[in-house]
C-alpha cells in the first residue's frame, strides 16, 4: 500500500479565519491523506519546525488578512534554509491578483483564491506530493 | 414601569384560529392533496425531492394554519413594543425613526479612517462603526513583531490615545454613535475613546456607542483571544459595572452571532450559542452582585444576514422572544428595558464572491431586507469588493446606498414586523425557537458555555456545519451564482485598495513619538498599578483609564494583562 501523503495545515500570522484552513483540511483528510493542523499565530518558524516534525510531504498556508507576502515566502526560505526545501508549500486565502506571480516567484507552488473547487485542491497535493 | 403582560389585556388584534376551523382548513387541504395537488405533480413533479435553507433545514411545500396548532398568537406574538417582542421591540418600529446605517469602516492609519468616516458621515450615513486592525485586536502596538505585515489591512491601528484623537478628529462624538469591533483588548480601546472624550471636554454621560466586548465567541469562531476565560469575562465584568455608573447610554457589549455564521454555522446555531453565550454574561454579572436591571437594559445583539431571508427574519423574530422569556422568567429581571433584545446587524461577508464580484451587490441587498423585515435597529451592508479587501469609496457608497433604497424607495419600513402572521414565518419561527433550546440542553449537559468551549464543543459544531456547506457547493445541491454555476471566464475587476508604506510609516512614528514624549515616571507607576490591580479584585476600568491617560501603548498594557493572566491556548480540531 502507498505510503500515506502528509500535510502540515498552517495559519501563519495573526489572522484568525480558519474556516477555510479547517475545510481544506478536512477535505485532504477524506482524501486519506494525514493532516496536521497548526492552529492560529504561527511564525514562519513555528511552521517550518513543525514540518520538519512532522515529515510532511507539503504545507498549506492560508491567510485572509493580508500578511501573505510578509509571511509566506519566509517559510519556503526558512525550508530551504534547513535542507527541507523539497517540502511543497502551497497558499489559500484573500490572495490579490498581482501579489500570485510573486509568490509563485518565492517558491510558492499554487494559489488556491475563494471558490475553489475542493477537488481542485486534493488533486494538487495528490500530485505534487508524489 | 410597565410590566403588564399580553395576556392580560383585552382587545387584542390577533384572532386565534378555532379548532373546528382547523377541522374545516384540514379537510380542505387532504382534499387537496388527493386532487389539484396529485394531478399537478403528475403533470409536473417536483424538480427535487427536498428543499432547504442555506442552513440545510428542510422547508415544506406548503405551510397553513395548522402548523401553528395550539399556539396562542397572543402569547407568542403579542403586539410590537411589549413582552414577547417577536414583532419587534418598538411599537412603531421604523415608522418612528429608521434603523441606524453603520458602515463597518478602517484601514490603514487613524488619518485615512477619519478620511473614510466623513466620507460615509457626507453620504448619509448615521452611525459610525470601527473596524480594527489584526495587531490591534490581538492587544499589539503596530511596532511590535508580532505585527509583521498585517498592519492596517482588515482595519485601523490604534496603538495609543494619539491614534484614537487622530480618528476621530473634527467629529462630534458628542452627538454620533460609536461602535467598536473589539473584543479582548476591548476595556482598553474603550479607555482610549473615554479619555480622548474627556480631553475634548465632552462628557461622559452623554457619549452613545458599542464595544463588542463578546469574548465568549471569539473562543468559538473569531478567534481573536489573548487571556484564557474566566479572566476575560472578569474583564467583561468589569467593563458591565464600569459602564452602568459611569458611561450609563453605552452598551458594554455587543453578543455576537455574525462570527459565529461567518466560521460556517446554521441559524439556528448562531441564534443557540448567541443567546447561550449572553445568558453567560448575565449570570458572571450577577455573581459580581450587579443588580440584573441595572446592567441588561445595556447588552445588546449582533446578528448576520445571510441569503436565506425568511430563515433570517425567523431568527430575529425567535431570538427576541426567546430573550425576553429568559431575562424575565428565568433570571427575574423587572424592567422592561431589560427584556429587549436590541440588534446590529450586518449582511453575511461569508455569502460574498470573488467571481463576478458586482453580483455581491444583490446579494447583499437581499441579505439587507432580511435584517428589516427581521426588525433590526442598525445594519452594515457589505459592499461588492469585500472578498477581496477592506472596500474602496465607490464599493462602499453603493453598499451605503442598498439600505437607503430599502429604508425612502421599497416601502418594507411602511410597517411594523410585515411578514408576522405568515403560516411560513410563524412556523419558521417556533421551530428554530425550539431548535435553540434543544441547544440550551446540550451546552447545560457539557457543564455550560465555558466547560464546553474547552471541550471545543462548539468550534466543532461550526466546523462541521462549514464542512457540510462546502460539500453542498461541490455536489452541487447549492448553487452559487457565479461559482458553481453561471461561470463566466473573465477577470474580476476590482479596483484595489492598497496599504501603502506611508501609512505605515506615519502610524510607526507617531508611536515612538509617544514613547519619547511622555512622564516615565507616570506612565511606569500607571501599569505597575495596573498590574496590582489585575492580580487583585478591584475593576480593572479606572486602573486601564490612568495607564492610557499615562501615555501607555495598547500593547504595553496587555502586556501588563497577559502577564498577570496569562494567554489562551485552544483546542486543536478541524
Amino acid at each position: 500500500m502507498a505510503k500515506k501523503i502528509r500535510v502540515l495545515m498552517a495559519k501563519p500570522g495573526l489572522d484568525g479565519h480558519d474556516r477555510g484552513a479547517k475545510v481544506v483540511a478536512r477535505a485532504l483528510r477524506d482524501a486519506g491523506m494525514e493532516v496536521i493542523y497548526t492552529g492560529l499565530r504561527q511564525t514562519p518558524e513555528d511552521i517550518v519546525e513543525a514540518a520538519i516534525q512532522e515529515d510532511v510531504d507539503a504545507i498549506g498556508l492560508s491567510s485572509l488578512s493580508g500578511a501573505h507576502m510578509a509571511l509566506f515566502p519566509e517559510v519556503v526560505k526558512l525550508l530551504k534554509k534547513r535542507g527541507a526545501g523539497d517540502i511543497v508549500v502551497v497558499a489559500g486565502g484573500i490572495i490579490p491578483d498581482d501579489d500570485v506571480p510573486r509568490l509563485a516567484k518565492a517558491g510558492i507552488k499554487a494559489v488556491f483564491g475563494p471558490g475553489t473547487p475542493l477537488a481542485d485542491i486534493v488533486a494538487f497535493f495528490r500530485s505534487a506530493a508524489k | 414601569m410597565d410590566t403588564r403582560f399580553h395576556s392580560e389585556q383585552p382587545g387584542v388584534a390577533v384572532d386565534v384560529v378555532r379548532p373546528d376551523e382547523l377541522d374545516a382548513v384540514e379537510k380542505r387541504l387532504r382534499r387537496w392533496e388527493g386532487t389539484t395537488l396529485r394531478d399537478s405533480l403528475k403533470k409536473q413533479p417536483e424538480s427535487r425531492e427536498t428543499f432547504v435553507t442555506t442552513s440545510s433545514a428542510p422547508i415544506d411545500r406548503l405551510y397553513t394554519p395548522l402548523d401553528l396548532r395550539g399556539k396562542d398568537p397572543a402569547e407568542t406574538l403579542g403586539v410590537p413594543g411589549e413582552f414577547p417582542y417577536t414583532r419587534g421591540i418598538h411599537p412603531t418600529m421604523y415608522r418612528g425613526r429608521l434603523w441606524t446605517m453603520r458602515m463597518f469602516s478602517g484601514y490603514g492609519s487613524a488619518e485615512d479612517t477619519n478620511r473614510r468616516f466623513k466620507y460615509l458621515i457626507d453620504h448619509g450615513e448615521t452611525g459610525l462603526s470601527v473596524a480594527f486592525d489584526m495587531p490591534t485586536l490581538y492587544g499589539y502596538d503596530t511596532d511590535e513583531p508580532e505585527a509583521k505585515g498585517e498592519f492596517g489591512t482588515c482595519g485601523v491601528a490604534v496603538s495609543s490615545l494619539r491614534d484614537m484623537e487622530v480618528l476621530f478628529h473634527g467629529i462630534d462624538i458628542g452627538a454620533v454613535s460609536t461602535s467598536m469591533t473589539i473584543n479582548s483588548p476591548a476595556s482598553v480601546i474603550w479607555a482610549m475613546y473615554l479619555a480622548n472624550a474627556e480631553g475634548r471636554g465632552v462628557p461622559w454621560s452623554g457619549l452613545r456607542g458599542t464595544i463588542q466586548n463578546d469574548i465568549l465567541k471569539e473562543y468559538q469562531a473569531q478567534k481573536e483571544w489573548i487571556f484564557p476565560p474566566e479572566p476575560s469575562m472578569r474583564l467583561v465584568v468589569d467593563t458591565f459595572e464600569f459602564g452602568s455608573k459611569e458611561v450609563p447610554q453605552w452598551n458594554t457589549i455587543s453578543i455576537s452571532g455574525y462570527h459565529i455564521r461567518e466560521a460556517g454555522a446554521t441559524a439556528v446555531q448562531e441564534l443557540a450559542f448567541t443567546l447561550a453565550n449572553g445568558f453567560e454574561y448575565v449570570r458572571w454579572g450577577i455573581d459580581r452582585g450587579l443588580r440584573i436591571d441595572d446592567f441588561a437594559p445595556r447588552l445588546s445583539f449582533f446578528f448576520n444576514a445571510h441569503n436565506d431571508l425568511f430563515e433570517e427574519v425567523a431568527k430575529y423574530r425567535a431570538a427576541r422572544r426567546i430573550w425576553a422569556r429568559e431575562m424575565r422568567d428565568t433570571f427575574g429581571a423587572k424592567n422592561p428595558r431589560s427584556w429587549l433584545l436590541r440588534f446590529h446587524s450586518q449582511t453575511a461577508g461569508v455569502s460574498l464572491t470573488a467571481q463576478q464580484p458586482e453580483v455581491n451587490i444583490v446579494r447583499t441587498a437581499v441579505q439587507a431586507l432580511a435584517a428589516v423585515l427581521g426588525g433590526t435597529q442598525s445594519l452594515h451592508t457589505n459592499s461588492y469588493d469585500e472578498a477581496y479587501q477592506v472596500p474602496n469609496e465607490k464599493a462602499v457608497r453603493i453598499a451605503l446606498r442598498t439600505q437607503q433604497i430599502l429604508a425612502h424607495e421599497s416601502g418594507v419600513a411602511n410597517t411594523v414586523d410585515p411578514l408576522g402572521g405568515s403560516y411560513f414565518v410563524e412556523a419558521l419561527t417556533d421551530r428554530m425557537e425550539k431548535e435553540a433550546y434543544d441547544y440550551f440542553d446540550r451546552i447545560q449537559a457539557l457543564g455550560g458555555v465555558i466547560p464546553a468551549i474547552r471541550k471545543g464543543f462548539f468550534q466543532q459544531e461550526i466546523a462541521n456545519s462549514a464542512y457540510r456547506y462546502q460539500k453542498e457547493i461541490e455536489d452541487k445541491e447549492r448553487v452559487i451564482v457565479g461559482v458553481n454555476e453561471f461561470v463566466v471566464d473573465e477577470p474580476s475587476e476590482v479596483e484595489p485598495l492598497r496599504v501603502t508604506k506611508e501609512m505605515l510609516e506615519r502610524q510607526v512614528r507617531r508611536i515612538q513619538k509617544l514613547r519619547k514624549d511622555r512622564d516615565a515616571k507616570k506612565h511606569r507607576k500607571a501599569l505597575d498599578a495596573l498590574a496590582k490591580a489585575c492580580e487583585g479584585d478591584a475593576n480593572t476600568m479606572p486602573f486601564i483609564l490612568d495607564a492610557v491617560r499615562a501615555g501607555a501603548t495598547l500593547g504595553e498594557i496587555c502586556d501588563v494583562m497577559r502577564e498577570v493572566f496569562g494567554v489562551w491556548e485552544e483546542p486543536l480540531l478541524y
